[in-house]
């Protein structure tokens, strides 16, 4: 509750766990508004590549808005706009030169609830391909099998690619929307509370793929469900009131806290 | 609605009588369109049902007698109370219009001494003045015999004589319509040539004088080949004239006339319920099949059923993506804002303005502008005659498409509306641009609600009127707007329509008593063809529907 405590003593970006080399995601100074709405305050912090980062906090503390702003999905919002920057490998995502589709493309996103499209399994895999006009036969064959086995999916539907992706179970979906993601060769997968509407099976399948899947890929969780946080990432930025009140190893921030705030939160005091 | 398990008599909770309300508005309003659909349905099926005949005989004081006998023989269509005398009277469909005057006679109840069903009555449908009911009396062929009704293959030789005739008249029209119209096209196409040739003459520029020799040599020689046909056609005519049958009224008239007047002829009190069958069925046939004859209260309505379909498709294909792309842009491009606002306040108000300003416009901007423009670009040769800078079933289709415009606006918007923010983003998200978003992911998915807008423009439109009568429907056409002819569709002809059919059967036919069984004919075809066309658009819909269910979303 005491931001100056937050801000003044322990800037988070002074401890950060991600070594400067390894950043792949920067955030500059960054400030983000609905509106006259302020919903993030000065985010300053590097996201590493090839790890699993948790962004936690109670709801409506920005880490979703946040998270939409990496791939500017925020774009669709009315009146939304920003200030400070966005640096994915050394390219502003905001700079006018850099377009918004293929930034896209290189950033894939899986949302909350999942959201497969209406078409056959196939086709759902491919969909990035085709729009950006990829339609050879082989290549995409070649995509669909490669996405599929990459999202642990392969096995259970290889011999129905061509059925409705509709006819899937709420977990095969989720893969099926992280198999279509990655279909992209993006370098950076964005989750959004991925695993909020499934059950713990599924949960627990999706968690071992994120383990997997941190191997070729940057992963970027918000997650609702500090276990999760603590089960499969490598760091965890603890948001709150659309400040950065604590970025450390997951280690250190569920098992020693810095912040008074943070501690407060995970042990289930309050959010 | 549920007032809970505990809850007594006293604390039923209030609203309940809303419930009732409402409920007795839907019956009221189902049982309004369930009885208007029964009578027409009714009225309009039983046209083609065989009709028992009755011979009444009148008391001697009666004054309703047609001619010297007491006898009168005719169907009976009605039973009503008299205004003025407050008696019962019946309302007689006689037919012999050539003979009586009128085709129905009122007679007082009180005025029948007896009534009978003869067996050997007989109504002949005819080319003109309606049905005739009488006995038959004998048959003179052209040679000189006599046939007369005792004769035992009377009745055989009646039906075989008339059937030639029937083939006659066919080989008649196809003369006429077909080879003669064929020649009729190529001298107004060479007339024209001549003309232009002759007016660049006057004007003093020098041209083929061997091109015009050859224009007026092609001229000559269809109009000899038009002769050879004509006189063909003329002596069949003269055949048609030639058998002659003999026949009797109750009333007592001795009449004679040529088979060719006859197109049929059936006796109802003697058939049996299979004939009964095939005699329906078979005039429901030549209703839907055949051309309209005697000012449209006889004969069927064929090319009225065709301008119809083809009118509201024609609208259906230029409503769809005109509407469903203004949709599209205020939906997901234009700045929401007071503009687009009142653009679509603009829009929705376009569809409470009364059909007869469409029409108007549509005379002034699509008929005199466009066709006018047209015209002038490229028939100017046929000028002062307009091709299309008249009325036709092009300008009448654009005329309804830009009065259902608003509706599938409306809907299409709706749809999109409707469309999951989820299925936006998850398609933007995997790099797809904004119109790519929309033509794979958001127009499919509001498919289903952008053909209920369809639907919708399409009962409205078929269904339409008052702007058809300025801008191309007829009361008859002489040909359909799609043919075997080059270049199979002439959009620029005029047409018929089954709802001014109905208009035209009902308040401005010679004898609209007569053509009331056909007013409910049309009507009940008319609902049907809005039927089919919106059950086509439906069944599409459910297949949309069950493709792209957004249950997942």
């Amino acid at each position: 509750m005491n931001t100056d405590n937050s801000t003044v003593t322990n800037d988070p970006k002074l401890d950060s766990p991600c070594d400067p080399e390894d950043a792949l995601i920067e955030i500059k100074d960054f400030n983000f508004f609905y509106g006259t709405a302020q919903a993030l305050y000065d985010l300053n912090f590097d996201i590493p590549k090839q790890k699993v980062t948790a962004f936690i906090g109670p709801s409506g503390c920005g880490k979703s808005t946040l998270l939409r702003s990496i791939n500017r999905m925020n774009d669709l919002i009315d009146g939304a706009n920003h200030q400070g920057d966005i640096v994915i490998n050394g390219l502003s995502v905001f700079d006018p030169l850099t377009e918004v589709i293929s930034l896209r493309k290189r950033i894939g996103m899986v949302f909350q609830k999942s959201n497969p499209f209406p078409k056959s399994i196939y086709e759902n895999v491919i969909y990035g391909l085709r729009v950006s006009g990829r339609n050879k036969k082989g290549e995409l064959d070649q995509v669909v099998m490669e996405s599929l086995k990459g999202a642990a999916l392969w096995d259970e539907v290889k011999d129905r690619l061509h059925e409705s992706a509709l006819g899937l179970s709420g977990g095969q979906m989720q893969r099926l929307c992280i198999a279509r993601a990655i279909a992209n060769k993006p370098e950076v997968i964005l989750m959004d509370e991925p695993c909020s509407a499934l059950d713990p099976i599924a949960t627990g399948k999706i968690e071992e793929l994120i383990h997997e899947l941190k191997n070729q890929f940057t992963i970027v969780i918000v997650t609702h469900n500090m276990q999760q946080a603590a089960r499969v990432s490598d760091n965890t930025a603890f948001f709150y009131l659309g400040k950065l009140i604590e970025y450390a190893t997951t280690e250190n921030i569920f098992f020693n806290p810095k912040q008074a705030q943070t501690e407060a939160y995970i042990t289930g005091r309050f959010g | 609605m549920a007032s809970g398990n505990n809850s007594g008599a006293t604390d039923r909770p209030k609203g309940e009588t809303l419930v009732w309300l409402c409920s007795a508005g839907l019956a009221l309003g189902v049982l309004m369109v369930v009885m208007l659909l029964g009578l027409i349905f009714w009225e309009g099926i039983t046209v083609f049902w065989p009709k028992k005949v009755v011979e009444i005989t009148l008391v001697e004081e009666s004054r309703s007698t047609l001619g010297s006998t007491r006898n009168i023989s005719g169907v009976v269509v009605k039973k009503q109370e008299n205004i003025r005398s407050g008696k019962e009277e019946w309302q007689l469909l006689t037919g012999n219009k050539d003979a009586y005057g009128a085709m129905f006679k009122y007679i007082d109840a009180a005025d029948v001494a007896s009534i009978a069903n003869p067996t050997d009555i007989v109504v002949a449908e005819r080319m003109e003045y309606g049905n005739s009911i009488f006995y038959a009396t004998s048959l003179e062929f052209a040679d000189g015999t006599v046939l007369p009704v005792s004769a035992p293959d009377f009745w055989v030789r009646f039906e075989s004589a008339i059937e030639e005739v029937r083939q006659r008249y066919r080989k008649i029209n196809h003369l006429e319509k077909k080879d003669i119209g064929h020649i009729n096209r190529k001298v107004n196409e060479l007339t024209i040539q001549e003309r232009a040739l002759e007016r660049r003459q006057a004007e003093g520029a020098s041209i083929d004088n061997d091109e015009l020799a050859d224009i007026r040599q092609r001229l000559a020689d269809l109009q000899a080949e038009y002769q050879v046909l004509a006189r063909q056609a003329r002596e069949l005519r003269d055949r048609q004239e030639a058998d002659i049958l003999q026949y009797r009224l109750s009333s007592g008239q001795e009449r004679s006339q040529p088979l060719g007047d006859f197109v049929g002829f059936h006796q109802p009190n003697q058939m049996g319920l299979w004939q009964k069958i095939s005699f329906f069925l078979h005039h429901i046939w030549s209703f839907l099949s055949e051309r309209p004859r005697e000012a449209n209260t006889e004969g069927g309505i064929f090319p009225a059923i065709f301008g119809t379909f083809v009118m509201t498709v024609l609208m259906s294909a230029a409503v769809m993506p005109f509407g469903v792309v203004a949709a599209i842009y205020l939906r997901e491009y234009a700045k929401q804002g007071p503009f687009v606002r009142s653009v679509r306040i603009a829009v929705n108000n376009l569809a409470g303005v009364p059909s007869i300003v469409y029409g108007v416009f549509g005379l002034g901007f699509f008929v005199y502008i466009v066709g006018g423009t047209v015209d002038q670009l490229f028939f100017s040769e046929r000028l002062p005659t307009a091709t299309f800078g008249t009325g036709g079933i092009l300008w009448a289709s654009l005329t309804l498409a830009l009065m259902t415009v608003p509706v599938v606006v409306v809907a299409t918007e709706e749809a999109l509306a409707a469309v999951p923010r989820g299925a936006r983003e998850a398609s933007l998200a995997c790099g797809a641009s904004k119109w790519q978003t929309i033509q794979r992911i958001v127009l499919p998915a509001s498919a289903p609600g952008i053909l209920t807008g369809l639907i919708l423009a399409m009962a409205r439109g078929a269904g339409e009127v008052a702007p058809l009568m300025i801008v191309g429907v007829v009361k008859l056409a002489p040909s359909l707007p799609i043919d075997g002819v080059l270049p199979f569709f002439h959009l620029e002809r005029k047409f018929m329509h089954l709802g001014f059919h109905i208009y035209d059967l009902g308040f401005q036919s010679p004898d609209s008593e007569a053509a009331r069984p056909m007013v409910f004919a049309t009507t009940f075809l008319l609902i049907l063809l809005v039927i089919v066309l919106n059950l086509g658009a439906v069944l599409i819909r459910n297949h949309l529907r069950k493709k792209y269910a957004t249950g997942a979303f």
